[in-house]
């Protein structure tokens, strides 16, 4: 691969990169806290690559769920992947030997940098959206193995950064929010989830809220399209 | 099994079933989308952001002392700071910042 191509690929990931070192370095004190060592977090980061369902993953862990647990909820929190690869179907159409792996590294930041199919001007495409991909990825791996080391070192209690995970949903409800048109599916999240809480409790309520969610948008189906063809 | 072990198991079943959901559409529908697959592609994605917000909150005490205040105040700033700014970096430092102040040092 070209030089031009190594250094377009660079320049594209450097929004992602100071987003993945942060979060990594959260994820990795996060995992310290919980008593998981620097092996773990970075077979984590290597293994899973996905932001949301590390943080999750923490939890689980530490709180020794079951294997049924663990895979209902990788399902829920990762079920969004599913439709990023639709969507990217036909961009990674002619990635060769690139595309296992594009498709194992297709995050939600990555997803966004990627989406459009556009890449820039006299660089080898295919290398390209790899090299994005793998910058991305070494983000990642990196904040965390800091994050991990941090945590032994850490001058000042760390009491409170579990929040970080909920603002970095937050952010992008918000940003969601803004630029949606239609506000009727985040919406449905937010009640479909409450309700879910108070009817099964704070340990059990993630199934039923997705079944809820996915139940409430199929039965909305005809409403929600029809808008969308007026606009 | 020793808990080392089964945290082990947890972590393959993670990366496992998070590579099985990245592929499965590329197998699946190779040749054409349903269109009910692909509405649900285009609405489900705010709706579990949405959810997955308030799975974060889930174990914040309400009904006792301090009432929630503290996510209260943290989810205020981020959204405020994130409709002002629109710099998600910035919005998730200050508002965990703020987070830990106030459940270390406030309440």
């Amino acid at each position: 691969m070209s030089r031009k191509t190594v250094r377009q690929a660079f320049v594209k990931s450097i929004p992602v990169m100071a987003g993945y070192v942060v979060l990594g370095i959260g994820f990795g004190v996060l995992m310290h806290a919980a008593g998981f060592g620097l092996l773990w977090t970075l077979a984590m980061s290597l293994l899973i690559f996905a932001g949301s369902m590390q943080y999750v993953g923490v939890g689980l862990l530490a709180g020794g769920a079951s294997v049924i647990t663990t895979i209902l909820t990788t399902i829920m929190v990762n079920a969004r992947h599913l439709f990023y690869s639709i969507s990217m179907i036909r961009v990674y159409k002619d990635s060769g030997r690139y595309k296992p792996y594009l498709v194992f590294a297709l995050t939600d930041e990555t997803y966004s940098l990627l989406c459009d199919g556009i890449v820039p001007e006299g660089v080898e495409a295919e290398s390209y959206r790899f090299l994005v991909s793998a910058f991305n990825h070494s983000y990642w791996v990196v904040g965390s193995v800091l994050g991990s080391l941090l945590g032994a070192v850490l001058p000042f209690s760390a009491k409170g950064i579990e929040f970080s995970m909920t603002a970095l949903f937050l952010t992008s409800f918000v940003e969601q929010w803004i630029k949606a048109d239609n506000r009727i599916p985040a919406l449905t999240g937010l009640c479909a989830t409450l309700l879910s809480l108070a009817v099964f409790g704070p340990e059990r309520f993630l199934i039923p809220a997705m079944l809820l969610i996915t139940l409430v948008l199929s039965l909305l189906r005809g409403r929600l399209e029809n808008r969308e063809a007026d606009t | 099994m020793n808990s080392m072990g089964h945290s082990a198991v947890l972590v393959a079943v993670m990366s496992a079933f998070t590579i099985l959901l990245r592929f499965l559409p590329f197998i699946v529908f190779r040749k054409r989308v349903p269109p009910y697959v692909a509405y649900l592609g285009r609405v489900l994605p705010p709706a579990i952001i949405g959810m997955l917000v308030i799975y974060c909150l889930r174990s914040t005490a309400v009904f006792s002392f301090p009432f929630g205040l503290p996510e209260l105040i943290a989810v205020l700033a981020v959204v405020l700071l994130q409709i002002w700014k629109h710099r998600s970096l910035l919005s998730i430092l200050a508002g965990t910042a703020i987070y830990m102040l106030l459940v270390q040092l406030v309440f």
